[in-house]
């Protein structure tokens, strides 16, 4: 079971809110303070990857946030419910619509998420996709009866 | 924190300072706010970033676009920031290949091609 189960409407404005959220897990999970930036960046991009598949499919279905503490470390799952399918239907040649727009920002996205974060899984299906990430946690100090 | 905007002339240059934090809810408002310039006739922009926060690929997008923009007016668009977890996201993305980054604003108005 998750450690933090967050759900929210698709919309631009909750993505802070679930990268406060995952911060905040990740810091009691024990993740370095130091990383703590790019767990946040990284569940932000992952957060309006999501939004924005659910808006551009018209999905009223929330966004899913799973945060999870492990043993030795802490994964954070985004996931989607738009049908996934390559981005072929849109015209390759013209480089002017709208459509290149949102997959250039899509796979800019995508981008820093990959540079960021060392331990990353991107899957896609035909009834959404998710965006798994993990990092390491330093385990508290050894308490002594 | 939500995004702050203020602009500032010097010479023909013109400074925007962005304050809080360009995500995917408030980059639409720098977005409209350098498009507005343009449409007015500026077209050498510095984007001054010491105030901001948190910038993710939605607000990189955003500079891009107003870079597309300015450089079809053969304009400029500077950019001054001395973060390193903003200039991070820049570096992981290429686009400190792409963007003139200056350490004060006083450097990106003096800076020519």
């Amino acid at each position: 079971m998750a450690t933090v189960e967050l759900r929210f409407s698709a919309l631009p404005e909750h993505v802070r809110t679930a990268r406060l959220v995952a911060a905040a897990v990740a810091r009691r999970a024990g993740v370095d303070e130091a990383v703590l930036d790019e767990v946040r960046l990284a569940v932000g991009e992952a957060c309006s990857r999501a939004v924005g598949l659910h808006q551009a499919g018209g999905i009223s279905a929330p966004v899913k946030v799973l945060l999870i503490e492990e043993e030795k470390q802490f994964s954070i799952e985004v996931g989607d419910e738009a049908p996934h399918a390559v981005p072929g239907n849109a015209d390759s040649a013209g480089g002017s619509g709208g459509g290149d727009a949102e997959i250039e920002e899509d796979q800019m996205g995508l981008a820093v998420i990959s540079g960021l974060v060392d331990d990353v899984e991107v899957s896609a299906g035909k009834h959404g996709g998710s965006i798994r990430m993990r990092w390491p946690t330093t385990p508290p100090p050894a308490v002594i009866d | 924190m939500d995004l702050s905007l203020s602009t500032e002339t010097m010479g023909d240059r013109t400074i925007v300072r962005v304050g809080g934090e360009i995500d995917v809810y408030t980059a639409p408002k720098l977005r409209e706010q350098l498009v507005e310039l343009v449409n007015d006739g500026s077209f050498h922009l510095v984007v001054d970033m010491e105030g901001v926060d948190f910038l993710d690929s939605t607000g990189l997008g955003v500079l891009v676009g107003g870079l597309k923009r300015v450089r079809a007016h053969e304009g400029s668009l500077r950019l001054v920031c001395n973060q390193e977890r903003i200039l991070k996201i820049f570096r992981i993305t290429g686009l400190t290949k792409v963007f003139p980054i200056h350490t004060s604003v006083e450097e990106a108005v003096a800076a020519t091609d």
